[in-house]
């Protein structure tokens, strides 16, 4: 983090905040008059947190590009220099210096507040703020994995937990961060990708999976949840003693409902498949439109069709060509070739 | 800060007649303080573009570019931030046809210190 994060973003504002003060001082001027000028309380312990949220606001703005997002919010309030996030991000330290620059330039220009917003548009900046947190999170989680941005989403998400502690959905984010985080060692074996319910769940981080219940028992103490107090939910109903499908698919089709995707009705589809069966997820899966270029769907569909006996070798090699990365690659062409034998 | 709300949209959609919004959203503005400015304009196909190149005038019809969303209006806004620019743009009717481009305004020390 910057040694003074908020100067860090602020200086370029200066300017601004010097024509308020002006004005404020000619107001100060006429108000005199008026009032006897008293001292106003100061509190150390609020005005340091307000700052912070002050801060995740701005960077979060969506008058800013998504990536810009992202960067600030990891310069200014995250513990990484420019040079780490450029590596994180895969792109040269001077672009990713040059994507600061000109996002702090638009916050000046362009007049991004430093404030908590307006309560009308609270709840639409609040879930631009935990997508910005979860993508940090997502870009750790991998493949390949980068633990240093798992664990500045999981500082960050801890931080507005602390914040806004009113918000189900910041708590249920945390509370989310903190069950994936919790399975990270389980996730991969020999170099590849291993499917939740083949996971050695004693590789699980039991105090890490202990603090997302708690996270999660303050989210579902709190009215309105969405999506990812959902999310949260359903990472919780992967027990260390099993995985709770029936629940599960059920939390998915509230899911569809809150924050309807293919994505998320494919992973109903996976949830139904072993609640209820493969030919029950399989018929789920095949109405699902819109995701023939994503790998995970093809896998999905590869693995029923594995299940049920069915010839699965193209829906093997459609996924082995669109995914993402070597790991995930080695994992499926170890499944067909087990489908060989 | 002063912020310009560029209005673009496609002229040739019948929209109905959004008069009576548009008065009312003026109106509006201006007893919140926050109106500088504001005026519609006179269809694209009374553009007119000059260029001065080489010293040479060229003027030609037409606005400066051809697209279907042309700018239609505008209105001049002082208010405290982009959030308050977004809210008051997204109030102007034609925001639920076009798109409102908000632009903040350049102030020279002058304007400011005046």
């Amino acid at each position: 983090m910057p040694a003074n994060p908020a100067a860090w973003l602020v200086t370029v504002a200066r300017n601004r905040a010097i024509d308020r003060m002006r004005r404020d001082a000619t107001l100060r001027r006429k108000t005199e008059l008026l009032v006897p000028a008293e001292a106003e309380p100061v509190d150390e312990d609020d005005a340091i947190p307000d700052e912070r949220l002050n801060l995740v606001f701005a960077c979060c703005h969506p008058a800013l590009a998504l990536e810009a997002q992202i960067a600030l919010t990891l310069r200014a309030l995250g513990g990484l220099e420019t040079g780490e996030i450029a590596r994180a991000f895969l792109v040269p330290e001077p672009t990713m210096a040059q994507r600061l620059v000109r996002a702090k330039r638009k916050i000046r220009d362009a007049g991004i507040p430093f404030r908590i917003p307006a309560d009308t548009i609270l709840t639409d900046r609040l879930r631009a703020v935990l997508r910005v947190v979860y993508l940090i999170f997502n870009a750790g989680y991998g493949p390949p994995v980068r633990r240093e941005l798992c664990n500045e989403a999981i500082r960050l998400g801890a931080m507005l937990a602390l914040l806004m502690p009113d918000e189900s959905e910041v708590h249920g984010l945390h509370a989310l961060l903190l069950y994936q985080d919790a399975r990270r060692d389980a996730r991969v074996a020999d170099g590849s990708l291993v499917l939740l319910e083949d996971q050695d769940r004693d590789l699980w981080d039991e105090a890490e999976i202990a603090a997302g219940h708690r996270a999660l028992e303050r989210a579902l103490a709190l009215p309105s949840g969405g999506t990812y107090v959902l999310q949260a939910s359903i990472a919780a109903a992967h027990g260390a003693d099993g995985s709770d499908w029936p629940r599960i698919a059920g939390l998915y089709a509230r899911l569809a409902e809150v924050e309807p995707s293919p994505v998320v009705e494919l992973n109903r589809a996976v949830a139904v498949a072993m609640a209820r069966g493969p030919e029950a997820g399989l018929d789920l899966l095949e109405r699902i439109e819109g995701l023939d270029g994503f790998y995970l769907f093809h896998s999905a569909r590869a693995d029923l069709l594995r299940r049920l006996d069915r010839p699965a070798a193209g829906a093997y090699a459609r996924a082995i060509a669109l995914a993402p990365s070597e790991l995930e690659r080695a994992f499926l062409e170890r499944r067909l070739s087990e489908l060989r034998r | 800060m002063h912020y310009l709300l560029l209005i673009h949209d496609d002229e040739s959609a019948d929209n109905g007649d959004l008069m009576p919004e548009y008065t009312a959203y003026t109106q509006e503005l201006q007893a919140s303080g926050a109106l500088v400015g504001a005026n519609q304009l006179q269809p694209s196909d009374t553009a007119t573009t000059v260029r001065v190149r080489n010293g040479e005038q060229v003027v030609t019809d037409g606005p400066f570019a051809e697209a279907k969303e042309v700018l239609g209006g505008y209105y001049l806004i002082d208010v405290d931030s982009l959030d308050e620019a977004l809210e008051w743009a997204a109030k102007i009717p034609s925001a639920r046809y076009g798109g409102i481009e908000v632009r903040p305004v350049v102030m020279r020390r002058a304007e400011v210190g005046a």
